[in-house]
């Protein structure tokens, strides 16, 4: 398909990093679940690990600028969102897929995505064409037009993660996103988040250490609100030991992190 | 226009261009697009096989076309997600003036009842356009670019189209003057907003309908005589108020845009 490249998609941009957090705190009710975390991401499909409790959900929230961060910096695509920053300019370049997916049950899939592309403030003219391209891409085409109430679990975070890329956002942030997808549509969904992280920044946030040594160019590990590594999933392989828990190289490498970081805080 | 390539050497293009070199091939292609003598002349050049093919293709479309499904139809209007959850909300509120109008006839010794309902009937569907439990993909809505004091304005104006005739309606079939039931529910409204910036639309706006029944409507009601701020003298004093209050929110709004998108949320 062809479309017009506006000068805005083709500028340079003006920040080194589509996410850079320096000491961010965030709270989760009165928990401070975030915890003095500094992260910094570029281009590309980052995988967000971590136990139950370390933070991922309230991180993600803080980024998708649903929660304000307590203390701290956090730079969004150039825009310092925690000193009163547009919000609005950040927020067009934001897709976001929540941990729990809320939705009207009676609206088609194609409905519920169009309205979603028309709160992010896409331009009348491009969303009917954006809209059918986000639910081919998650492969709901044939199902576009059924009531979400009747989909499964799986189809409707499809129409989730269709929602969530219907703007070709700058900075894709994926809540737990393969619960309930079969092994094929994993595969699929992996093809899908490569050829976004081509150039977009993606954070993908999940406890199965399989889908981020296969998917993501990057791995992102926290506990307790604190960043605990960041590397390649290659480096995160060669961190494990033989006797380390995993029944792969990057589980083992995994919990040899892990095992590591808690014996360095209760010391 | 360029001139027409000869017949020769579109018959070369027509065979794969083995013998002409691409700056030809692309000449002949550029002029074959806006060409319609030429592309006949194409059409007769090429090997029968490829035409053949050509024609089942075009055979294979036309009967695609012909059997598939049609284009599908666009709504006109598309479907909102705060018009789905507000839709029960506006027929409380028309139930509730009809019930009134109802009343009110049945019973005409006692105070207008009509009067006494019309400023807060929009505030249950105000209070539902921007009421983060009664959206149920709220996580997401909060998210997006498009929210803020426009987004409000327009579900608010929304309302008070679908809530105001309903109101016309209920005060011409009891005859009261317009002034008395429009003015009130419009200072409501505003006054509802106004105050949604400092503690969210959907607690201001059922505060202020609590406000309004216990403090007015009941104590009318036990007197059987309708109260001083419902009758004629003080229509210029809800004037007033709606223009304070659509001041107040307008300014509060402009200065800290931040926090009326988190409060309204």
């Amino acid at each position: 398909m062809m479309r017009t490249v506006s000068v805005a998609e083709t500028r340079p941009s003006t920040h080194p990093w589509a996410v850079h957090a320096e000491k961010l705190q965030v709270k989760a009710g009165r928990h401070l679940a975030v915890n003095e975390l500094d992260l910094t991401l570029g281009t590309g499909v980052h995988g967000l690990l971590g136990p139950n409790g370390a933070g991922k959900t309230t991180l993600m929230r803080a980024l998708a600028t649903v929660v304000k961060p307590s203390a701290g910096r956090l730079t969004l695509l150039g825009e310092d969102v925690t000193a009163g920053a547009d919000l609005r300019r950040v927020r067009r370049g934001l897709g976001y897929l929540p941990q729990h997916f809320g939705f009207y049950p009676r609206f088609t899939v194609r409905e519920f995505v169009e309205y979603l592309a028309w709160l992010k403030e896409m331009p009348k003219t491009v969303i009917p064409a954006a809209v059918q391209r986000a639910i081919e891409r998650v492969g709901l085409a044939d199902r576009a037009d059924s009531r979400m109430k009747t989909l499964s679990g799986g189809m409707l975070r499809r129409a989730g993660i269709a929602q969530a890329i219907v703007n070709d956002p700058e900075v894709l942030l994926l809540d737990e996103p393969t619960v309930g997808l079969d092994p094929e549509q994993r595969f699929d969904f992996r093809e899908l988040l490569r050829d976004i992280g081509l150039d977009s920044c993606v954070l993908v946030s999940t406890h199965l250490v399989e889908d981020v040594a296969v998917a993501c160019t990057d791995v992102v590990l926290i506990n307790d609100g604190r960043l605990v590594w960041q590397g390649s999933a290659d480096e995160l392989a060669q961190q494990g030991g033989t006797d380390d828990a995993g029944d792969s190289a990057t589980e083992r490498g995994y919990s040899a992190l892990l095992r590591a970081h808690r014996g360095r805080v209760s010391a | 226009m360029t001139t027409h390539p000869t017949p020769a050497v579109i018959s070369h293009y027509a065979s794969g261009g083995a013998d002409v070199d691409d700056a030809t091939v692309w000449a002949v292609e550029a002029h074959l697009e806006v060409c319609a003598e030429c592309r006949a002349l194409l059409s007769g050049a090429v090997d029968p096989g490829t035409r053949e093919l050509l024609d089942r293709v075009a055979a294979g479309i036309t009967a695609g076309i012909t059997a598939g499904p049609g284009p599908v139809r666009r709504r006109r209007l598309p479907r909102t997600g705060v018009a789905a959850r507000v839709l029960p909300w506006l027929a409380t509120a028309a139930g509730l003036m009809l019930a009134a109008v109802l009343f009110e006839k049945t019973f005409a010794s006692l105070p207008s009842l009509v009067l006494l309902i019309a400023p807060v009937a929009p505030l249950l569907p105000v209070a539902a356009v921007w009421s983060r439990r009664l959206d149920p993909a709220w996580e997401l809505t909060a998210t997006m670019p498009r929210t803020g004091l426009p987004l409000l304005m327009r579900r608010t104006l929304g309302v008070l189209i679908t809530v105001v005739p309903v109101l016309a309606v209920a005060g011409w079939g009891t005859g009261h003057s317009p002034g008395l039931w429009l003015l009130p529910a419009l200072g409501f409204t505003a006054g509802a907003l106004a105050l949604g910036t400092l503690v969210g639309v959907d607690r201001a706006a059922l505060a202020l309908a609590v406000a309004w029944s216990a403090g007015v409507v009941a104590p009318s009601l036990a007197d059987g005589q309708l109260p001083i701020v419902l009758t004629g003298s003080s229509l210029p004093g809800w004037a007033l108020t709606t223009v304070v209050l659509t001041a107040v929110l307008l300014v509060r709004a402009r200065r800290r845009p931040r926090h009326l998108t988190r409060t309204f949320r």
